[in-house]
């Protein structure tokens, strides 16, 4: 049999394959059900047609269709990264360390909504929020207290933070300066999409093109100073939190890739350079094989993309790399333990899908803030999918099921066409402008709302299946006291930097601000002494304007 | 002369999550009230000073971050203080349970809390609106 | 609120007694009638009302969010009715509009009403007119009149209106043959938003040639790039010249005649509605033609002898 191996195959086999097995062996030299029955790395068709290689091919090749690796998580499991961080820097380190000491293998910075919006916490606006949805971090004490006793060179940090990106990751470089870590050790993640922001999330600043030139600054930085460190987490998750379809999701997502890829190439940076870097974020959502079909969609459509729209010849530069969490808008308040059950679905969904990294929701976060049991147990899902449930030991599963390439198929030409009518519309930004994005998304949320009002669509313990109960689950509270000591210390930090050096860096921002420079140094500067968050973010308000609804 | 209500829908504070909030301005058009949304990240003063404004029957709050209970009762009072004590204002999102007492106290007529039935926010608008209504006219 | 309280506090530019008199209005209660009665006559003839239509997509919104900043800065009171349409299903709305109003939620010296149109056809409510007139009483100095800006939205601008800016953009070139030609000449300001991008000039030339204006034609078209307030400065010395010509001659006086004449016309048809209805149902058609039904119930109606009627009938003495 071996003789009649398709040449295409062997070609994977001996270069890709190869390749991937010398860089990282697989977690075990024979993978088996129990019983010793050996399970194939690829289950494939037994003579793998032309459609076939061009469709959906081999894993770590283009299009990418069947994962982006190789071996997949046959040579090393995806990410179990869980979001968290609350109230203060203090309590978030702790439960980062508790997370750690759990088996948890990457760190994620959920920061508060004055942070995200570049308010200090003592800033009327930030009146009720300090701590509430994240951490607040208002200069670089706080973040030292976030990271402390965490080896910067040994973790993965992704950091949900948008407008702010460079100011937080300033501030990450220079934690790391501390602990006399080199940044080009560094590794994680800012999501860094302010596009997404405008219409479904909220936490923009200022105005889309100011906002592109920021996140261009960044990609160029971080490509000299930071190669390890993945400078955008182009974000769909928020979209279809919104309530948009999966098709809409990826078609909006990848619409905003293109539209970063090209203020990177506008801004003279070259594509292999930056696009190896350029990471994805989506959302698991309930419906499994429509989930799994989207994942596979998303690759190949943006490998296409890459490869046809912007001439990308690395491999590296096609990839799309993923994050996913479990959707947060399916958990119920209702019979929380049934959420543990979905959470495991969508999980499951996404590894099916091949994601590279995952979060998966605690039962309770429905109500508020989970409670560090559901954190544990949310955890505890991923660890038995990828070591009692096997779907880990094979590649792409589900590859070569008539039902899921047809919808593999269907997503990947419907999110293509809506691509196209938003390059027919003159792009994103037109687009966020005119209110196209916001009302597709808004269509597709109230139809879908109407249907569980309707009880067409059946979500259990809500429209059917319900229970008397009471509902008051165990939820962490935010002591409000927090706030009170988060400013208290915020004005010390103040009254004890340099107050000259400060100053004089916040002036030679605005100056760098208005000439069009890198502003990643100028950033550094400022929160190396101290400057705060509302300090930097007020400069930069002045200098670029703010963006109104 | 036929009941037809307006009301404003807002958002006080930084949270954008406002999926929910334009879902129940929605429902309400579909129901027959006249809807004013005034989109996401206003301040209570904002939102008490729109709704005098366009003289609204009712206020309906949407809070997903967690900070309702000092901005809800902010609201009641930033309409007090505008002269506008007399506007209902009623709240949704994620709130627990045991945090609707307190509000309520705070002048809040009713709450929503997640996985309520459309109908049955669009019916305690309505009460509201057609007391209020009653009390303009008495 | 007693009416003389609210007629005294809106006279003050009390936001609240502002807001209710144009409620009370629009139930069409006989307070609102007492209210309307009492406003300052002065006021409303030295306030001016400016239209705002044209298609969506042309950045109207933008535009007149803009218009607002510089009457702010040249320190006048502003008003704004904005009008949206009522869903024929359910008759409720989601007024819109007051998103972008929100900037100026805290600033006492602009109003802000959003108007349903509650199944009126065309671009307003009926009491759009009687809003107007309330804000013009309080103290604003200019009034800003909004629709949704499709179907006949242009010409109920146009009867209420003292001064109709039109905005188009590049893009809609094919829609002016569409459009109906009535409203380019009617309206007395057509800018051209988005005037950076492509195709502007050539609007611009489509649209002198189409006004068939002589030499009016060119003073009639400006260009303006509200999304960095590039001609709104021109804009609005341009609304204040033609407003001072026209009060320096018969022109708003004309208008103003007119305005009073067409909504007076407006009001009384709608409150024919109802009666005129009761009577057809009553009257039970049977085998009569509509029109031969409706001439007998108008000729009751204004005390002629039915029959009486010849082929100019319609017109009355």
């Amino acid at each position: 049999m071996a003789d009649k191996k398709d040449p295409r195959l062997r070609e994977w086999e001996e270069q890709e394959l190869a390749a991937s097995l010398a860089r990282c062996p697989e977690r075990r030299q024979r993978f088996t059900c129990a019983g010793g029955r050996e399970v194939e790395r690829l289950a494939l068709p037994d003579e793998p047609d032309d459609r076939y290689c061009e469709d959906l091919g081999f894993p770590g090749r283009f299009p990418f269709t069947r994962g982006v690796r190789p071996t997949m998580y046959r040579g090393r499991l995806w990410t179990m990264r869980q979001y968290a961080g609350f109230s203060t820097a203090r309590a978030s380190n702790e439960r980062y360390r508790y997370l750690l000491d759990q088996g948890q293998t990457g760190l994620s910075v959920a920061f508060d909504l004055p942070t995200q919006i570049g308010y200090d916490s003592d800033d009327p606006m930030a009146l009720g929020e300090v701590g509430k949805v994240g951490v607040a971090i208002d200069t670089l004490a706080d973040m030292e207290i976030l990271f402390n006793r965490i080896p910067l060179e040994k973790i993965s940090t992704s950091m949900t933070i948008n407008s702010p990106a460079m100011i937080l990751l300033a501030m990450y470089v220079a934690v790391a300066e501390k602990q006399g870590v080199a940044a080009e050790q560094l590794r994680g993640t800012i999501q860094n999409d302010v596009l997404k922001e405008y219409v479904a999330r909220g936490t923009y600043i200022f105005p889309p093109r100011p906002s592109l030139r920021l996140i261009t600054d960044i990609f160029r930085w971080c490509a000299d100073h930071t190669p390890l460190f993945n400078t955008i987490s182009i974000s769909g998750y928020h979209i279809r939190e919104a309530g948009s379809t999966a098709a809409q999701e990826v078609a909006f997502t990848l619409a905003n890739g293109i539209t970063y890829v090209q203020a990177a190439l506008d801004a003279g940076l070259s594509l292999d350079t930056f696009a190896p870097r350029l990471a994805f974020f989506f959302s698991a959502h309930s419906n499994l094989l429509e989930e799994v079909a989207k994942f596979r969609a998303a690759r190949r459509l943006w490998a296409r993309i890459m490869k046809e729209r912007f001439g990308a010849t690395r491999p590296s530069s096609m990839m799309l790399r993923f994050h996913t969490q479990t959707a947060g808008s399916t958990l119920t308040a209702q019979q929380v333990d049934n959420n543990i059950v979905r959470v495991t679905i969508q999980a499951l969904a996404a590894v099916l899908g091949g994601t590279q990294s995952l979060h998966t929701n605690s039962r309770d976060e429905a109500l508020g803030l989970p409670t560090e049991e559901s954190v544990r147990t949310a955890l505890r899902s991923q660890q038995i999918i990828a070591h009692e449930s096997g779907v880990a030991d094979t590649v792409d599963p589900l590859g070569g099921s008539w039902y899921i390439e047809h919808l593999t198929d269907a997503i990947e030409s419907e999110s293509a066409e809506l691509i196209r009518q938003v390059d027919e519309a003159g792009g994103v930004i037109a687009c966020i402008e005119n209110g196209f994005i916001t009302s597709q998304i808004e269509e597709a949320s109230y139809r879908f709302q109407q249907e569980v009002e309707q009880g067409e669509r059946i979500i259990v313990g809500v429209n059917r299946f319900q229970v008397d109960e009471d509902m008051r689950v165990p939820v962490l509270k935010i002591d409000p006291a927090v706030e009170d000591e988060q400013v208290r210390r915020l004005h010390q930090v103040k009254a004890e930097r340099d107050r000259m050096q400060a100053e004089t860096a916040l002036s030679e921002l605005e100056a760098a601000a208005r000439s069009g420079k890198n502003l990643m140094e100028p950033v550094l500067a400022a929160v190396r002494c101290y400057c705060t968050l509302g300090e930097i973010c007020g400069i930069l308000r002045r200098v670029f304007g703010e963006y109104r609804d | 002369m036929e009941e037809r209500y307006r009301i404003l829908i807002g958002k006080p504070g930084l949270d954008g999550h406002d999926r929910g909030a334009k879902f129940i301005a929605r429902a309400l058009r579909d129901a027959g009230f006249e809807v004013i949304y005034t989109g996401i990240r206003r301040t209570v003063d904002e939102i008490a000073a729109a709704a005098i404004q366009e003289d609204v029957a009712a206020v309906g709050l949407s809070s997903m971050s967690g900070a309702h209970m000092r901005l809800f009762p902010a609201v009641v009072n930033a309409l007090a203080r505008a002269g506008g004590g007399d506007i209902p204002v009623l709240g949704g999102g994620i709130i627990p349970e045991e945090d609707i007492p307190a509000l309520q106290e705070a002048g809040i007529r009713a709450i929503f809390t997640p996985g309520t039935p459309i109908d049955t926010i669009i019916d305690a608008f309505r009460q509201a609106c057609r007391q209020h209504r009653q009390q303009e006219a008495g | 609120m007693q009416p003389d309280a609210l007629v005294r506090g809106l006279h003050r530019g009390d936001a609240r007694s502002v807001a209710r008199a144009i409620t009370l209005v629009e139930e069409g209660t006989d307070q609102g009638m007492a209210i309307l009665e009492k406003l300052d006559r002065e006021r409303i003839d030295r306030a001016l009302v400016v239209g705002m239509t044209g298609p969506p997509g042309a950045g109207k919104s933008t535009l007149s969010a803009q218009l607002i900043a510089q009457l702010r800065d040249r320190d006048l009171r502003v008003g704004i009715v904005a009008v949206d349409p009522s869903s024929p299903i359910s008759g409720g709305a989601i007024l819109g509009d007051r998103i972008r109003m929100m900037r100026h939620a805290l600033d006492p010296k602009v109003a802000v009403r959003s108007m349903a149109t509650r199944g009126r056809l065309g671009g307003l409510c009926s009491a759009a007119g009687a809003a107007v007139r309330i804000m013009a009483a309080s103290g604003c100095r200019v009034i800003l009149l909004e629709t949704v800006g499709i179907g006949q939205s242009e010409m109920d601008i146009v009867a209420l209106a003292d001064i109709t800016v039109m905005v188009l953009a590049p893009g809609f070139g094919d829609d002016i043959q569409a459009m109906k030609a009535g409203i380019l000449e009617v309206a007395d300001l057509l800018v051209i938003n988005k005037a950076d991008q492509p195709g502007a000039r050539r609007l611009h030339l489509d649209l002198a040639a189409a006004c068939r204006d002589g030499d009016k034609g060119g003073q009639k078209i400006l260009e303006t790039v509200a999304s960095e307030g590039q001609g709104v400065d021109e804009l609005l010395d341009r609304i204040f010249l033609l407003e001072e010509e026209l009060r320096q001659g018969p022109g708003m006086r004309a208008r103003r005649a007119r305005s009073f004449e067409l909504e007076t016309l407006d009001q009384a048809l709608e409150l024919l509605r109802e009666p005129l209805r009761r009577r057809i149902r009553d009257m039970e058609g049977g085998n009569r033609d509509p029109r031969r039904l409706a001439r007998e119930i108008v000729d009751r109606l204004v005390g002629r002898k039915p029959g009486s009627t010849a082929a100019g009938g319609k017109h009355g003495r």
